[in-house]
């Protein structure tokens, strides 16, 4: 079938292959600083995907989506420190807290609509960010060092860099596949009804709020995966990994890549976080720059890359 | 009286100062095509939507086949058989034709917490969407995004989602709103059909379907029903007729 050999998905084949193949690249270089990078872009990427599965389809604009990367990664950092240094302790734990949070936030947010809904998610993010800041016993304002990376006892060394790298590139692709799943099942079905008339999806007889619920706290667990993987990654927690401007930055992703896509925000998180890297290296002023090329791709390219990459294919 | 599917007893609905439903007290009988006419602003889409419990009223009840459901949400009365069109068309723009009413199918064939499968190649939701649109006579604008359909199109579609939801009862406000003459007829021949199945409240503009097709008219004005009856004798009601039919060629809809 040629349907399938579209621009766009030559371009996620080639992606997924390139990542496949980065570890081989790195060990015969040399340059793990490579893989490492790229580590910590495989777990953005999965934050982006899940605020997309939220965001892009169901048009729940949250502002404050780093809280739960931040709830995942103080999860596993706090039951380190106590001395509770087992994964299959830690991870549950840190999804289960994220997925509460994200019950809570959703409960009190999702009736409202635009610009309340965003401050109302951003409000939440912010008390969370404050409360880590709080938490003397575990490093207030400079954050948490974690000696141990969460132990799988008999199933996988996570200080094992290329396992741990292989380890994100598989979940990265199995969070991909599962919210392709879910858009295209009844479920996703009506999460973008909601987004695109709410109104009616009621008048023929949903009750859009217990989906649209369900659906935050399935992205919010998602990403509080992402936080336990990136606090295994730096071996490190901070407030400022929930920073708002980092939950802005994994908005960026997901329009940058394309929401309209379950893939498009992977395409977004490496576009942006290369793009930082980069810009980092010859300038302090990032922003000056990321920020009105962002502005251009919102207002000229909708629908991001992926979009970009379709239009491409229909000429 | 004693076979009335939807009874509407003292329903008051206030907006500030504007008194947009003034004790309305109206009975739609089961099998009944139920015209309410009015001029603009009458209260007519106001009505609807408080039956369709989009709004809440001041004061008053509505009982829909012996049940109190003065106070149930939207989604509840949907499940109970009443399915309303919009006056100004409110689809999913950006889904097919197909895929707007399979998800009105969707709404009423169990829950939806189903994340897996993919509901596009689920005959038990496409098969009876695909008919719905036939029923309306859009079968060959099934793939069609909705947003690149015409006005007309827009308007037989929110026909067919509204029938999708297996509805015991219709509330139409305005589906001739905007059509051309060829498409209004289409439209007129399509209520006559739905007629033998459902019991329809009705609110038009366009008299001549008005008159072709119901069995009772109630009019409305500023928020209160000044007639109900056959058509013949709505027609000849000098109320009726200074109130409304008189000034609404000048009006025009
Ligand atoms: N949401 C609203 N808020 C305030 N006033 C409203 C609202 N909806 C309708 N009205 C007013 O109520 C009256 C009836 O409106 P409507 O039911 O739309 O009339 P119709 O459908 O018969 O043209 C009008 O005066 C209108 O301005
Ligand atoms: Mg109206």
């Amino acid at each position: 079938m040629t349907a399938w050999l579209t621009p766009r998905n030559a371009v996620a084949v080639v992606l997924v292959a390139l990542l496949a193949l980065l570890p081989f690249y790195a060990s015969v270089t040399g340059n793990y600083f490579l893989m490492s990078m790229f580590t910590r872009i495989l777990i953005l990427a999965m934050a982006a995907v899940s605020l997309n599965l939220i965001m892009g389809f169901g048009g729940m604009v949250s502002f404050g989506h780093a809280a739960y990367i931040g709830i995942g990664g103080y999860v596993v950092g706090i039951l380190a420190k106590e001395g509770i240094g087992s994964g299959f302790v830690q991870w549950p734990l840190a999804l289960a807290v994220s997925g509460l949070f994200a019950l809570g936030v959703g409960a009190l947010s999702l009736r409202t609509r635009g610009v309340y809904f965003i401050m109302i998610t951003l409000a939440f993010a912010q008390m969370v960010y404050y409360v880590a800041i709080g938490l003397d016993r575990y490093g207030g304002d400079d954050g948490l060092t974690i000696h141990k990376r969460s132990t799988f006892d008999g199933v996988i060394d996570l200080s094992n860099r290329t396992l741990f790298y292989y380890l994100c590139f598989a979940l990265l692709l199995a969070m991909v596949y599962l919210v392709w799943r879910i858009v295209n099942s009844r479920f996703g079905m009506v999460i973008q009804g909601a987004r695109s008339n709410d109104r009616r999806m009621r008048a023929i007889g949903f009750a859009t709020f217990r989906y649209k619920l369900t659906c935050f706290v399935i992205a919010g667990v998602m990403c509080g995966l992402a936080g336990a993987l990136l606090a295994n990654h730096t071996n490190f927690v901070s407030p400022a990994m929930m920073h708002w401007t980092r939950s802005g930055d994994l908005i960026v992703m997901a329009v940058l890549g394309g929401m309209g896509s379950a893939f498009g925000p992977v395409i977004g998180a490496i576009a942006f976080l290369l793009l930082e890297e980069g810009l980092s290296r010859v300038t302090e002023y990032t922003n000056i720059i990321l920020g009105p090329l962002l502005l251009l791709v919102a207002l000229y390219a909708r629908g991001g890359i992926d979009g970009l990459l379709a239009r491409v294919h229909r000429g | 009286m004693a076979d009335a599917l939807l009874k509407i007893d003292g329903l008051t609905k206030r907006f500030g100062g504007v008194i947009a439903s003034d004790n309305i007290v109206l009975d739609v009988n089961r099998g009944e095509l139920h015209a309410i006419i009015g001029p603009n602003g009458a209260g007519k889409t106001t009505l609807i939507s408080q039956l369709t419990g989009e709004l809440a009223p001041n004061l008053g009840s509505i009982h829909f086949d012996g049940a109190d459901i003065t106070a149930l949400p939207v989604y509840r009365r949907s499940a109970l058989g009443l399915a309303r069109s919009f006056q100004i068309t409110s689809l999913f723009l950006d889904f097919t034709a197909l895929d707007n009413v399979a998800l009105a199918v969707q709404a009423h064939a169990g829950h939806s917490f189903r994340f897996w499968r993919d509901t596009r190649t689920e005959e038990q939701l496409r098969a009876p969407a695909r008919a719905g649109l036939d029923r309306v006579g859009l079968s060959n604008r099934a793939d069609v995004v909705v947003a690149n359909l015409s006005h007309g199109e827009h308007r037989q579609l929110e026909i067919a989602m509204a029938l999708a939801t297996k509805p015991r009862m219709l509330l139409l406000d305005e589906p001739m709103a905007g059509m051309g003459p060829e498409e209004s007829a289409r439209m007129v021949e399509t209520l006559r059909e739905l007629k033998r199945d459902l019991t329809i409240l009705l609110i038009e503009h366009d008299m001549e379907a008005v008159f072709a097709l119901a069995d009772r008219i109630s009019v409305l004005v500023y928020g209160r029903v000044i007639a109900t009856g056959a058509p013949a004798a709505i027609r000849a009601n000098p109320e009726v007729r200074t109130a409304y039919l008189g000034e609404q060629e000048a009006a025009g809809g």
